[in-house]
């Protein structure tokens, strides 16, 4: 049992977005932590000061831990921001600038 | 009532819809506004659409519940008289002061319309959206509290309910092996629910002794309905295989990159750590939680009184109203219990708020089934917060070198530093001597374990906005 079988999803069809320059198989309506996530991915984001791996923590938008670049853009929440088809992720390094 | 009577609603969670219905069902407008793509709050967080979700009830709890809210919802969306702005992230609501706050002329009531609820609009959070409206509804419910401890900044340490909502919202698992631990209700639907989406639930580690439950016995038996929906999360634990530890912490999460394992141990009454009882337990996720906090920042930015009994819940009277004029509040935003007690509060305020806007002093006789539930179930949740108080000697296990502010990495040691040789002996002061909460969270996440290490009194945060805004949104602001 998987929670896509288990909800009896039919999911639109799969797309692919790259994760620090590999290709990742995303669904659409997930959001870029719930597409790492799937992928295997834990981690997207290393700390300002001692350079340590982070992914998503409180999964809600409330701790700002998931911090991930998209597109170029720094500092976007990977558990609010829906992935999207061909999507540029990449690992956000201290603050992304 | 005039046409113009406009409830904004802030929260589509159990609270603010059942809030929305009763209002919008005695001919209020409603603006119901949530930063989620859909209608349902943390309870009922829905599968996100595009996944086509033919069973979203297999990962919920009385399903029968949301479907009655949402279909009554939806029919006064049809009519129009409510409207729901998903996907809007709300910074800040302001109160414009009435004409009798000036002085000048004292007689007339605050107009109306006299309130701005600010959002940010869609994921990107760069476009700014004002809704005016006579009378507020907060119902902004409540976050995850995770204590720290060694290891809980590693990737797939995640908070319990977060690992919910992922699963709830996107349909996936943090991981193959997870332990589920802390303390508290919420972590049962948590270990149920990834057991059953197919996650190897290795232990279900709870700090709280089954003899904190039993003493408070005659509170719970009050509430037979809390009672078997425990017994039948317990059932499906049992069916699913997990292995329930009670009086059992989480003593220190283990890897380098990510999460490889935990070491939990038995505790005794005082928080010891029982000799020899350690114990590894090999995972790639621990979803762990130590309680709920109500999100308090709006009633706080509008001047809303918090409760006095702790300072982090915004206080209401018996009809949910605080003490600013036309600002309701319901559900966890007003103290953590529950689902059925949030459906409960937004139900009376919605009544409360109906008969206001007309004019008119409400009759407590028409909620009173509300009422009583609404008394059950406080009591019944001040029990269980005693139960399930977070375990003793947490913060003397705390090393010294335990990132304590996730945001800032500022550790336990420092803290301890600036309220011992330093001296801080308030939160703000702590902040500005280590820099603890004063990161993208703004202290939420370190907010409790920095008021326990100082024995500072936990107060809420005093967050200028309740998100964090872009310039060009702020610079574009009318002044009026
Ligand atoms: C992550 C998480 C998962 C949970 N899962 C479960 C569970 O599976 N089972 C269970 O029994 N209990 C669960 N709970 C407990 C849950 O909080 C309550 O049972 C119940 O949902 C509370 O209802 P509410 O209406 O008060 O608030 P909520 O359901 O939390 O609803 C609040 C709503 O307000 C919105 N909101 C908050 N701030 C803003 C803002 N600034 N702008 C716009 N919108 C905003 C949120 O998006 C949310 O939709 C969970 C709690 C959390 C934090
Ligand atoms: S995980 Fe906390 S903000 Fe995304």
């Amino acid at each position: 049992m998987n929670p896509l079988e288990l909800a009896r999803a039919r999911p639109g069809e799969a797309f692919t977005v790259t994760f620090d320059g590999r290709p990742v198989t995303a669904l659409p309506g997930q959001t870029v932590a719930a597409a790492l996530w799937a992928a295997g991915v834990t981690a997207w984001r290393s700390t300002r000061g001692a350079g340590r791996p982070r992914g998503v923590f409180c999964g809600i938008g409330v701790c700002f831990d998931c911090l991930v670049t998209v597109n170029g853009r720094a500092n976007q929440r990977a558990c609010l921001i829906p992935v999207h088809p061909g999507d540029v992720i990449r690992t956000q390094e201290g603050t992304g600038r | 009532m005039t046409e113009r009577a406009h409830l904004a609603v802030v929260g589509a969670g159990p609270a603010g819809l059942a809030g929305a219905l009763a209002a919008a069902d005695r001919g209020v407008r409603v603006t119901l506004v949530d930063a989620a793509e859909q209608a349902g709050g943390q309870f009922y967080r829905q599968p996100a659409r595009a996944l086509g979700a033919r069973r979203p009830e297999a990962l919920h709890h009385q399903w029968r519940t949301w479907e009655r809210l949402r279909d009554g919802v939806d029919r006064h969306i049809a009519a129009g008289r409510i409207t729901h702005l998903t996907d809007h992230h709300v910074w800040c609501v302001e109160r414009k002061p009435g004409r009798a706050e000036h002085g000048q002329d004292p007689i007339v009531a605050p107009e109306s319309g006299s309130f701005t609820v600010h959002a940010l609009r869609g994921s990107a959070q760069e476009e700014g959206v004002a809704v005016r409206a006579d009378a507020v509804l907060l119902a902004t419910g409540g976050y995850e509290r995770v204590l720290p401890f060694p290891g809980w900044t590693l990737p797939g340490v995640v908070t319990a309910g977060g690992a919910q909502a992922m699963l709830k919202g996107g349909l996936v698992l943090p991981g193959r092996t997870v332990v589920v631990a802390g303390t508290g209700p919420l972590l049962l639907p948590v270990a149920t629910g990834l057991a059953a989406a197919g996650a190897r639930v290795a232990a279900l580690v709870e700090s709280a002794d089954p003899r904190a439950l039993l003493r408070r016995a005659p509170a719970f038996a009050a509430e037979p309905g809390k009672l078997a929906e425990g017994a039948w999360y317990a059932g499906k634990l049992l069916r699913h295989g997990v292995r329930t530890l009670s009086r059992h912490i989480v003593v220190e999460a283990h890897g380098t990159d990510r999460l490889e394992a935990v070491t939990i141990a038995t505790v005794d009454r005082s928080g010891r750590i029982r000799p020899g009882s350690a114990r590894r337990i090999p995972c790639d996720t621990l979803a762990v939680g130590h309680g709920m906090l109500p999100h308090t920042d709006l009633a706080e930015t509008l001047g809303c009184t918090l409760s006095e009994a702790d300072r982090t819940a915004v206080r209401v009277d018996d009809e949910q109203r605080t003490d600013v004029p036309e600002v309701w509040a319901a559900g966890e935003t007003t103290g953590i219990g529950g689902a059925a007690l949030a459906r409960a509060e937004g139900h009376i305020a919605g009544r409360s708020i109906a008969a206001r806007l007309c004019g008119t002093a409400p009759d407590p006789r028409s909620w009173a089934a509300a009422a009583r539930a609404r008394t059950r179930l406080r009591t019944f949740f001040t029990a269980l917060e005693a139960a399930y108080a977070p375990p003793a000697g947490w913060v003397e296990r705390l090393t010294d070198d335990t990132v304590v502010c996730r945001c800032e990495e500022v550790t336990a040691g420092a803290v301890r530093t600036a309220a011992g040789s330093l001296g801080a002996c308030d939160l703000r002061t702590v902040k500005l001597l280590t820099r603890a909460g004063m990161g993208w969270c703004q202290g939420r996440m370190c907010a409790p374990a920095v008021a326990g290490l100082t024995g500072c009194p936990l107060t809420a945060g005093r967050r200028p906005f309740a998100r964090p805004v872009p310039l060009g949104v702020l610079a574009g602001l009318p002044d009026d």
